[in-house]
């Protein structure tokens, strides 16, 4: 069984969170259950999505720009503002006021967001202008039936 | 040692981590029916919009300087509250949630520089949620809370205090000098516990500025104040009064009240309503342990309009104390019969569930009535069960009527946003 200790527990906030491994080593009379050693939880989605669930946000697409990065109209986005943008990274920027989802370039101090699509331009900021990244994608989760 | 993390703005910046639009422009987060302000962000306090100032009276700085209204949208609140309160306990050891915006934590036998600990986690809060806080630090909870005042005030107002005070403003690790003209800069109404009442009474006695008040001589303060207000004296002072509530005791009375979105006059709708209003109230009941001896229930007109006023209230006391929601919602409404009046404009009715008691101590009684029927327990276990698991409202008292939000009595939420992080259908849109 695996436990996390609690968030009132002091925890250096350089370090992940602690896990703590609880063996058991209790001794039992009688015949063995088979399902004694499993102890395991089902398997939880958010498990594989979510690193950061304090800073995890969902988003939804709505467009055409991103199809060659496999986001199509209507992928919901799994966002972490946990996560330092770096070059390559999908990430929501912040522009006009609204929030798009393009990818992060940057090169020798400068940036730009690139569209997956080569019929979109890529978005230059303007000298002066700053880019504010909000989060990086780290994962899609497309619908096939609802 | 105490640390207190408070929101900027908290209601307002929780909006704005959704609608980025909304930066730097004046917004103003309304309840209760849209009625009146309950959180401004510095733009719109800068604008001269007091807290609680009613929508109507400065709705026309909409037109003339920008100014946005919102619906206050508490199921956003909620949950963004939680993840600021989950990260500000990685500050220290133990975590006392004191509203949905600002909680305690003990600091004690932390090793290492507090405050550039407090930055991190500030930090933390801003990149990870998106909310501003500020961090005040003091031997005692008052002293923390005067921090956080000087660590927002400092960062609000460049000038007010010296500049790196802001954003974390630990008073502990000040000169004395420093931390007297802190004091002598910060009036007694900034003081924790020191209302208007008693800004006046000390103002006139001649003591306007902290410094003045933390020199007075606390037994002189209990002869000729009070007994709480020595106790803000000495904490002051840095003398801990104020115990760390680990697990706040169980309400000693629950109420559940609303303005209707729209006048109501029939019976047959306030009957739905306070239905409502008690069910709702016999849940928390449930939820904390408690039974309840008294059902108060009001009704009223609004002294807004120049209608002729009704306002009446009523206790019911139950035959036995209980948290059944038939038995709660069966006593309501029988005081609404008693205090109904056909021909007045209702706006407002609530239900106050009075003289809690644990459910763990129940007094047996001679049997000399009917039957107190069979133990409801396990039903009213299924109904809080059904509702958690279903949706609120999933199983409810008939007389609570069937329309749900298109009932005339709901409350009026014309400027809601979104349920950005509760509601699938409802998440923020990126444009791709």
């Amino acid at each position: 069984m695996i436990s996390t200790l609690s968030p009132q527990k002091p925890v250096l906030i350089s370090d992940a969170p602690l896990v703590a491994l609880l063996l058991k080593n209790r001794v039992c009379a009688g015949f063995p259950s088979p399902a004694e050693d499993l102890g395991a939880q089902r398997i939880d989605l958010t498990q594989l999505l979510v690193t950061h669930p304090q800073a995890t946000y969902f988003l939804r697409a709505s467009g055409q720009s991103m199809i060659e990065a496999g986001i199509f109209d209507g992928d919901i986005l799994v966002v972490d503002r946990a996560i330092k943008p770096r070059h390559g990274h999908i990430v929501i920027a912040i522009l006009d006021g609204d929030f798009t989802v393009k990818q992060l370039h940057q090169r020798q101090g400068r940036i730009k967001l690139k569209a997956a699509n080569p019929t979109f331009a890529e978005i230059v900021p303007k000298d002066g202008q700053t880019i504010e990244i909000w989060g990086v994608v780290t994962a899609t989760i497309k619908q096939l039936l609802s | 040692m105490y640390a207190l993390v408070d929101c900027n703005n908290f209601y307002a910046s929780c909006e704005r981590v959704f609608r980025p639009s909304l930066r730097g422009i004046p917004v103003v987060v309304l309840s209760n029916n849209d009625g009146a302000c309950v959180a401004r962000s510095d733009e719109a306090k800068n604008l001269g919009i007091k807290m609680g100032e009613p929508w109507f009276k400065v709705r026309h700085l909409a037109e003339s300087h920008g100014l946005v209204a919102l619906s206050a949208n508490f199921a956003l609140y909620g949950d963004i509250s939680d993840r600021v309160m989950s990260l500000a306990a990685g500050l220290g050891v133990k975590t006392e949630i004191y509203s949905i915006d600002e909680c305690f934590v003990t600091v004690d036998g932390i090793p290492g520089d507090l405050v550039a600990r407090a930055h991190k986690i500030r930090a933390r809060i801003l990149q990870w949620v998106g909310i501003p806080c500020g961090i005040g630090i003091g031997p005692t909870k008052t002293l923390a809370k005067l921090a956080n005042h000087v660590a927002k005030s400092a960062e609000r107002k460049p000038g007010s205090y010296p500049v790196h005070l802001a954003q974390v403003c630990d008073l502990s690790g000040l000169t004395p000098p420093e931390l007297e003209s802190v004091m002598a800069a910060t009036e007694i109404n900034e003081v924790w516990g020191i209302g208007r009442q008693l800004t006046k009474q000390l103002n006139e006695s001649g003591i306007t500025t902290v410094l003045e008040l933390v020199r007075l001589d606390p037994a002189m303060v209990r002869a000729r104040w009070s007994v709480i207000l020595e106790r803000t004296v000495r904490e002051l002072q840095g003398t801990s009064c104020i115990a760390f509530d680990d697990a706040p005791s169980p309400k000693q009375e629950i109420a559940c009240t609303r303005s209707f979105g729209h006048p109501v006059t029939e019976l047959r709708e306030l009957n739905e309503a306070v239905t409502e209003f008690a069910s709702r109230g016999a849940v928390k009941l449930r939820k904390q342990g408690s039974q309840a001896g008294q059902v108060m229930v009001f009704i009223r007109t609004s002294p807004f309009r120049k209608d002729t006023q009704y306002s009446r209230c009523i206790t019911v006391p139950l035959r036995r104390p209980s948290a059944d929601t038939a038995a709660i919602v069966g006593a309501a409404l029988s005081g609404l019969r008693a205090i109904y009046k056909p021909g007045f404009k209702y706006a407002k009715a609530g239900v106050m569930l009075l003289d809690l008691q644990s459910d763990t101590v129940q007094q047996t009684e001679l049997d000399f009535e009917e039957d107190a029927g069979p133990d409801r327990g396990r039903l009213m276990a299924s109904l809080d069960e059904l509702n958690h698991r279903y949706g609120r409202g999933t199983v409810l008292m008939a007389s609570a009527g069937l329309a749900g939000d298109r009932r005339v009595w709901s409350m009026k939420q014309e400027r809601r946003t979104p349920g950005y992080t509760t509601c699938w259908a409802e998440i923020p849109v990126a444009r791709a």
